[in-house]
């Protein structure tokens, strides 16, 4: 029964139990199952006094039901029976509770209200059920459950948590607990009333990141003694140092994680206006198409959210591919040379592919769900977090351009491309059929712009709008980088998301855009082929 | 005066069109009683002067992209720089008629807790210091734009998408309540003008005569421009403008006087939609609309001038007939007008009848 728990984590419990109920030390609590089930019956008495001395033999019972038990005592959800005085949990159904004993821990059917007895808790022994809790947690297996179990008592500790986590320190084997244990206590040694103790503490927590640190040295700082005023102001000091360079990093990486949406959404557009020299007006639209992808792909397979965006990667490729082949193959093919002409047909282009969405779909915008996996957020220290899902966009957008640089660079595919935009009469005599050349590269362009859709809806509205609000983002990006060179547009669009995110704090969001807008502006009448101008491009 | 129109059938038939209308139309709106078969409706009159003013609009973009080879999608930023000017003015007229009484105050900076009235928005209760401002903040920005853009030599769809830059980062700066020009909701709720009210019959009348003057002496000066020795500069500029600069022409000068020529009157074209649709709101600087009003000159036919009237007519008049009647139709008639006229019709409907006879 004990096998569980190490022997090492037995000191604490039974150091909380003295802890709770100084009275009950003396006696050495019997240990193991029968002891629990006496506790669980001392449960049922009348005064609370007698609860308590309950719930502390409990506790130091060490048996692996007490933690349900407390809980359910804590919620109250813990009741016996009236007639046979068993002593169960009881979860509220339409009539009555579906009860489960806490011994043989069966299920004993339904009851109805009357026939229960609530077992009654009053705020002292709330506080000491959480206190239990917290302690039982602590003897977990998994680190993690300890970790958690730390955090929650930070500014909820009083003489006996300390003790208890001081013991527990000693025999704690994982390094992240044992450095928040340590904080938690020099957090607690800041307070105390021995100038050393204060000072070593202050010493230690210089490099702490947490927010309470910093109240507390705040506090600190305006101390009487010298001395400790000083090290605190020291260490709020470094401290915040330490904090402004973080949220440099963290708005870096909010940069980056623009810069990389702007990437994904141009780089289609790169191949398509960079490579062939179309403007493509209606690639917005093509985005768009590939996150209606998703969302029609999530409603087929509701059951499979995770997969589903597996799913919808290639789906939204063809989708949009298949889109950009037939766009080229029936207008844009009349118009090569006449690049003014194009934009505007590609533009009657992207109004139809709007208007058809919004009487497919209707007007408003729809939700597509994000999976489990891409969710939640990458903890690196107290001041600094980092979500998945914007973490997961930034490495797609980095494979992505990975492997279209490979189709550009080293197949035959992309050596057909690079002939046919370098010289499109030469190419031709070398017995390269362009126009079937042109109409992949335009399927190619457009598939990623299905692609780029669909890491879109995951962070952003999908809505029969959505490509208007990338368009021209897309060419600026583009324009920007360099027409015709993909390294451009990957660095265009990072440091176009850098740029816009650092400027965002003093200048405001929307005003960030325009102030990016205008230079990029003025940038093209500095340098008008972009960053890495293409040499020996055929106009 | 009239040696300009010599060979242009379309502009006779503009003019003389308009000086019908300029005398018809008054009387059959105000003499006319109601209810009369030939009585004219003042929603009608209105109507009417929208048109007009988009027609000048249209005017305006056809000379820089029609014979310049421009293709500008900004103009709707000059034109809505022209219609906020006038807004402001027709604000500062309302006093303390607006929803909150206050007499120095337009509502919405009473709403935004504004002491006072910003500074760039002094002068703007003279009506003259305001038509100033309605010619000098677009053929100023124009202006600046230009000359930043044409020196450095930035070219065709380069340029299309620097200008479609332009307008996008106004609409983002005016949708902005800091901003001072009412965000959002942009200006509206106007009373009067030169002490008229908006709301009579006789004022409605007045604008559209405004209008249909304004447009008969835009598309006058458009010509004389176009008929000139410089026209053919410009002309020659769309065509092959290295040879023009080899020559020794300043391309970059004369692109740079055109263009800010054609951004005044598309400032004028706002300032007179403004007082007639009672509203003007950020919306008039999205990329869509700009690009509307170049469909408008493609269908109707570049490089003629009269055509971008026509096209400005037949397409302001099928939105406002399918918007109506069909709402979700629209987008896909405006869809479909810009892909099959680029395919198909790339001389408009002005080159349907005959051969392109201004390219000269």
């Amino acid at each position: 029964m004990l096998s569980f728990i190490t022997k090492n984590r037995f000191l604490p419990v039974w150091l909380l139990g003295l802890c709770l109920l100084p009275a009950l030390a003396s006696a050495t609590p019997p240990v193991g199952s029968d002891a629990f089930a006496q506790a669980v019956e001392r449960l049922q008495v009348k005064s609370y006094k007698e609860r308590e001395a309950a719930v502390a033999a409990l506790i130091s019972s060490q048996d692996e039901r007490v933690k349900p038990v407390l809980e359910a005592m804590l919620n109250a959800r813990l009741f016996y029976t009236k007639k046979d005085k068993i002593t169960v949990i009881g979860i509220k159904t339409k009539d009555g509770f579906s009860i489960t004993g806490v011994l043989d821990q069966k299920s004993l059917g339904n009851a109805s209200k009357s026939q229960l007895k609530k077992i009654k808790v009053n705020n002292k022994l709330r506080r000491i059920l959480r206190a239990g809790i917290a302690a039982l947690a602590l003897s977990d297996p998994a680190p993690e459950v300890r970790l958690s179990a730390v955090k929650q008592m930070y500014g909820k500790l009083d003489n006996a948590g300390i003790q208890i986590l001081t013991a527990h320190y000693e025999t704690e084997t994982d390094s992240k607990v044992r450095e928040e244990i340590q904080t938690l206590l020099h957090i607690h040694d800041l307070s105390s009333d021995d100038r050393n103790t204060v000072l070593k503490a202050v010493a230690a927590l210089s490099k702490s990141l947490h927010p309470e640190v910093r109240n507390k040295l705040e506090l600190l700082k305006d101390s009487t003694d010298q001395e400790i005023s000083a090290a605190s102001g020291d260490a709020l000091k470094h401290i915040e140092g330490q904090l402004a360079f973080y949220a440099k990093v963290k708005t870096a990486f909010f940069g980056l994680s623009l810069g990389s949406v702007l990437v994904l959404a141009a780089i289609g557009l790169a191949i398509t206006f960079g490579v062939m020299g179309v403007i493509n007006m209606a690639h917005g639209e093509l985005i768009m198409l590939g996150a209606y992808t998703t969302y029609v792909i999530q409603q087929l397979m509701p059951q499979y959210i995770g997969m589903s965006l597996l799913v919808a990667i290639p789906t939204a490729f063809l989708v949009s591919g298949a889109v950009g082949i037939l766009i080229e193959r029936l207008v844009i093919r009349h118009l090569y040379g006449r690049p003014l002409e194009t934009l505007l047909a590609t533009f009657g282009i992207s109004l139809i592919l709007q208007q058809t969405v919004r009487t497919i779909f209707s007007p408003l915008n729809r939700s597509v769900e994000t999976p489990q996996w891409m969710s939640g957020f990458l903890e690196i220290n107290p001041a600094l977090s980092l979500t998945y899902n914007r973490l997961y966009i930034i490495l797609f957008c980095l494979l992505v351009f990975a492997v279209l640089f490979l189709v550009i660079k080293k197949t035959s595919l992309g050596l057909s491309v690079r002939a046919v935009s370098q010289n499109r009469a030469m190419a031709r005599a070398m017995g390269i059929r362009a126009s079937r050349v042109d109409a992949l590269t335009f399927g190619l362009g457009s598939g990623i712009a299905g692609i780029a859709g669909v890491a879109l809806s995951q962070i952003t509205n999908v809505g029969p709008n959505m490509g208007q609000d990338y368009i021209i983002d897309s060419f600026m990006v583009v324009v920007f980088g360099g027409v015709g060179n993909l390294w451009g547009t990957l660095i265009g669009g990072f440091s176009l998301g850098i740029a816009n995110k650092f400027m965002e704090p003093w200048a405001g969001a929307v005003l960030a855009k325009i102030l990016v807008l205008v230079f990029i502006i003025l940038f093209i009448q500095k340098r008008p082929r972009g960053l890495f101008p293409q040499k020996g491009r055929v106009n | 005066m009239f040696y300009m129109l010599k060979g242009d059938r379309g502009g006779q038939a503009l003019l003389l069109l308009l000086s019908i209308a300029v005398v018809l139309i008054p009387v059959l709106n105000l003499v006319v009683p109601e209810g009369h078969a030939l009585h004219v409706s003042t929603f009608t009159v209105t109507l009417l002067g929208k048109y007009l003013a988009f027609a000048l609009l249209a005017v305006a973009v056809d000379l820089v992209w029609g014979y310049m080879g421009i293709l500008s999608l900004g103009h709707g930023a000059f034109f809505a720089l022209g219609g906020y000017a006038m807004g402001m003015y027709l604000m500062l007229q309302i006093g303390d008629r607006g929803v909150y009484g206050n007499p120095d105050l337009p509502d919405f900076m009473v709403f935004l807790n504004w002491e006072e009235v910003p500074w760039f928005w002094q002068g703007f209760d003279s009506f003259w210091f305001a038509m100033i401002m309605v010619a000098l903040v677009p053929g100023l920005l124009a202006f600046v734009f230009g000359a930043l853009a044409f020196r450095s030599r930035v070219t065709g769809v380069y340029l299309s998408i620097m200008t479609q830059a332009l307008t996008y980062a106004l609409m983002l700066a005016f949708f902005r309540n800091e901003m001072g020009f009412g965000g959002n909701n942009g200006l509206t709720d106007f009373k009067d003008i030169l002490g008229f009210s908006l709301q009579s019959d006789s004022t409605r009348v007045a604008l559209f005569i405004a209008s249909a003057v304004a447009l008969a002496l835009g598309y006058l000066a458009c010509r004389a421009i176009v008929v000139s020795r410089l026209g053919k500069v410009v002309v020659a500029i769309r065509d092959t403008e290295d040879r023009v600069r080899f020559i020794g022409y300043r391309v970059d000068h004369i692109k740079l006087a055109i263009f800010t020529f054609s951004a005044v009157l598309a400032g004028i074209a706002g300032a007179l939609y403004v007082p007639q649709v009672g509203i003007i709101n950020p919306g008039e600087f999205s990329p869509l609309r700009s690009i509307e009003l170049v469909v408008w000159v493609a269908i109707g036919g570049r490089a003629t001038l009269y055509g971008a009237v026509l096209g400005a007519f037949i397409v302001n008049y099928s939105k406002t007939y399918l918007t109506g009647a069909a709402p979700e139709v629209w987008l896909f008639a405006l869809g479909a007008l810009f892909v099959l006229v680029t395919l198909y019709l790339p001389n408009g409907l002005a080159g349907l009848s005959k051969k392109k006879e201004a390219a000269v």
